[in-house]
């Protein structure tokens, strides 16, 4: 951390407090969503090492390399951490750096909870995590069905970590949700109207919406089955009238805008990198954003999607598989309009832009393998196979981790002020398409093989075939995590002695760009007046290359801007909030009663003086002429 | 009343930021209000899918009492009565009149609780516990939610009495309180569903 906090430039401006308290207590959306890009990171490399002990051990027929119990928790907790733990946190922590600067805004609507939001999801991942040491992770997947994640059959205590866990960590997304839609509602410069939001902006918008409205549900569930687990409730215990579908409704109408949420902001990293480097404005603004809308609503009625095999008959299928097949057209608008946006494009591959384009192909190989799922007669055939995994992976690494490594090389410079190397990013992009084809292709041959998931080892009695295709896979996996050392080390060695960036290395288009990099802890020395869609392109191409200031030089409130800028202060309250949490998570676990009463002691004495405090904020002076 | 948000008139202006803030809070609480919608909705989805699933031991329905549950009913939506007087005099700048309502609608709210406590105690000692079906279990957890979003109420209004009001009413305190009403006429409001839908819906079967 200290390697970037010394070229980011966001320190606090107190000087009587510590390092760590300044990280601690910080309320800044730059370097709270640096930590969630920090954790995030670290949680990502988790669950790849996972994922490569699942190939290791999948590489032969009957292989030993781990026993059975283990392969469950590994592929349990790869799926957990790179949904919940790697992929989202890397998404919200981009969105925290960026959507307020893209919207002209100081800060967030809500700073200090923005910070509560941060550190129940690193306490709650890391309370996840811990479940390794202290009696065996989770072992049901990471949609831990019902009655396989009940006591009788579980009785560990994995389980119960993931119950916590991800209730911590959720409770932390859902705050975040709120603040988004808050701040992209109330914040937004003046002229910044909706329809001249960027599109990363426009997806924020609509992912917090699904973030709102799915976590809940999951929320709901985890309670539900904490009763089961740890207080004697019966709502998946068929014995005392318990339904066990009941979890998967509930799980899957969180689930499947669970994805959504993993995807759409992607697609706005995908819709700003490609219209940069096109030098295009973005096709279709309008059908992008109304496409967005589309696939936001649509991802409320397809969750049934997942229960084709549950028995529901022809009809209920038939209604989930049809509004499945639709979210194909909104999606399919999306891709053309990207193809659009370079047709006549100058395009530059930098190593942003081949993220973006070799997102396209990768995407819509898993939209396609998307569309046959949803096909509910064939689905009974794909289903529990290898062909799903495949299908899941072209959308979330040739998706949603497409669009953070195009958004990790386009925003690096603005989060850090250094461009990270071209020559080692580009190793990365090719190592990373070669090895993630070669892993993941092979797997659509293997589920219609009839290799099932998650079961920890096959027969060599299943062909020579099979046998093949599975080592082919285990060694694509191995490129795909030497592209991913390229990438660590072009981090290590930028943060180190990276080329300076200046506030618009790429010539870019929304409004970050027109303030230095790193930006500084005010972002904006005067509120910007927004004259037109592609913010800073207008003033850089119609005006004359600077931000016009939204605060006229005879306003009533000029003094303000003359004593400096307002800004909110931090606090150590968010942290003990979720400090006090995860104890009482750990009590709850191990059924410590005392360890549950100080923990809630402490996050209510917390949340009491978050209640009662009033943020004074504080004056923070500008320097030099950003944003005038 | 409840759908404007108006600041007494009797302040000083405030400087953009703290209005921008103030603003930011009432918008992001009534967002905050429609995750809780799905919140509950899904506690009462539960509900409903298990409510007749007894498996043979004893049914909520031999158990309601009708008249305790008015009472409760009663003690909540009077408590959002008096949280909408301790508005209008918050908003006349009567910094006394306000708190004695508030105080009154904690009150109110912990008769409610109290209430509650002495529903569940009398229906577990019958045999109606989390444990005993799927269909108790549904009642517990949605009640219970409810009732566990009362006492937060509860806390939350009470830090706001003793902690928040040192310097009379100021625009600061003034959305606090705000915020809190919201809250608590949203807790009121579920409550009305839960009535309907747990304890009348028995009694039509």
């Amino acid at each position: 951390m200290a390697a970037i906090a010394e070229v980011v430039g966001t320190e606090p401006r107190r000087h009587s407090q510590s390092y760590l308290m300044g990280w601690l207590t910080t309320a800044d959306h730059k370097r709270i969503g640096i930590m969630y890009l920090l954790a995030a990171t670290f949680f990502f490399a988790v669950g790849g090492l996972e994922a490569l002990m699942i190939r290791i051990q999948l590489s032969s027929p009957g292989n030993t390399f781990v026993t059975p119990a283990l392969y469950d928790q590994l592929f349990t907790m790869h799926g957990t951490t790179m949904i919940f733990l790697a992929v989202m946190p890397l998404f919200i922590g981009f969105i925290n750096c960026i959507v307020p600067l893209q919207i002209g805004a100081r800060d967030v609507a809500f700073p200090r909870l923005n910070a509560l939001s941060l550190w129940l999801f690193v306490l709650g991942g890391i309370l996840l995590n811990s479940s390794w040491f202290l009696g065996g992770a989770p072992n049901a997947g990471w949609f831990n069905y019902a009655p396989i994640s009940l006591t009788p059959f579980n009785p560990g205590p994995g389980i119960d970590f993931y119950d916590i866990g991800l209730q911590l960590a959720g409770i932390g997304t859902l705050m975040t949700g709120v603040n988004f839609i808050a701040t992209i509602i109330n914040m937004r410069a003046p002229g910044m109207s909706l329809m001249r939001m960027p599109l990363f902006t426009w997806t924020t918008f609509i992912t917090s919406v699904l973030i709102l409205f799915a976590f809940p549900p999951f929320t709901v569930n985890l309670f539900l089955l904490m009763f089961d687990r740890l207080m004697g409730a019966n709502f998946f215990n068929i014995a005392k009238g318990g339904n066990v579908l009941l979890w998967q409704h509930l799980f899957w109408i969180f689930g499947h805008p669970e994805v959504y949420i993993l995807i759409l902001p992607a697609f706005g990293i995908i819709s700003e990198v490609i219209a940069t480097f096109s030098r295009k404005t973005l096709f279709g603004y309008d059908s992008m954003v109304l496409a967005t809308i589309a696939i936001g609503f649509l991802a409320f009625t397809v969750w049934v999607h997942h229960m084709f095999v549950d028995g529901f008959g022809p009809y209920v299928n038939s209604l989930f598989a049809i509004t499945t097949m639709a979210i194909a057209v909104p999606t399919g608008v999306k891709i053309f309009n990207w193809i659009f946006t370079m047709w006549g494009g100058k395009i530059k591959f930098t190593t942003a832009m081949l993220f973006a384009t070799g997102f396209i192909p990768l995407f819509v190989i898993g939209g396609i393998s998307g569309v046959m799922l949803a096909m509910a007669p064939a689905d009974f055939q794909y289903n529990d196979s290898y062909f799903v995994v495949a299908h899941l992976h072209y959308v979330l690494i040739g998706g949603s981790l497409m669009g953070v490594l195009a958004g990790a090389y386009y925003w690096f410079p603005k989060i850090t002020g250094r461009l990270l190397n071209e020559t080692l990013g580009k190793w990365h992009f090719w190592l990373l398409m070669i090895g993630f084809n070669v892993t993941f292709f092979p797997m659509h041959f293997l589920g219609l093989l009839g290799m099932p998931r998650r079961v920890a080892t096959y027969s060599a009695a299943m062909g020579q075939a099979v046998a093949f295709w599975n080592l082919v896979a285990t060694i694509g996996a191995f490129i795909l995590a030497i592209s991913f050392l390229f990438f660590f080390y072009n981090l290590f060695k930028t943060l180190r002695s990276g080329e300076q960036a200046g506030p618009d290395p790429w010539d870019a288009r929304a409004l970050e760009w027109a303030i230095s990099s790193p930006a500084p802890v005010y972002n904006f020395a005067k509120t910007p007046l927004v004259r037109g869609r592609d913010a800073w392109w207008v003033e850089k191409t119609e005006g004359d290359g600077h931000l016009r200031s939204a605060e006229p030089e005879a306003d009533p409130h000029e003094e303000h801007a003359h004593h400096g800028i307002h800004m909110p202060t931090g606090s150590i309250y968010p942290f003990l909030i979720a400090l006090g949490l995860m104890i009482a998570g750990y009590g709850a676990i191990f059924g410590l009663l005392l360890l549950v009463a100080i923990g809630l002691v402490l996050a209510f004495f917390s949340i009491h003086r978050m209640i009662v405090d009033e943020d004074p904020g504080e004056i923070v002076q500008p320097v030099g002429g950003d944003g005038e | 009343m409840i759908g404007s948000h108006e600041m007494p008139a009797a302040h000083p202006p405030v400087s953009p930021e703290q209005a921008k803030a103030q603003d930011n809070r009432v918008l992001g609480f009534w967002i905050f209000l429609s995750g809780e919608c799905a919140f509950f909705a899904s506690l009462i989805g539960t509900y409903l899918s298990l409510d007749t699933h007894t498996v043979g031991t004893v049914t909520l329905a031999s158990l309601i009492d009708l008249p305790l549950t008015g009472l409760m009913t009663l003690s909540l939506l009077s408590s959002s009565l008096t949280m909408v007087f301790a508005f209008l005099a918050m908003n006349k700048g009567e910094l006394q009149a306000m708190k004695i309502w508030l105080w009154v609608t904690a009150l109110l709210g912990a008769i409610f609780l109290d209430l509650q406590i002495f529903e569940f105690t009398h229906y577990m000692a019958s045999g109606f516990t989390m444990g005993s079906s799927a269909s108790a279990s549904a009642f517990f957890a949605l009640v219970g939610f409810h009732g566990l979003h009362v006492a937060f109420g509860l806390f939350w209004i009470i830090s706001l009495l003793v902690y928040s009001f040192k310097d009379g009413i100021t625009p600061a305190n003034t959305s606090k309180v705000w915020i809190a009403g919201l809250y608590w006429h949203f807790v009121d409001v579920v409550w009305v569903i839960i009535f309907t839908v747990v304890y009348l819906m028995q009694k039509v079967h």
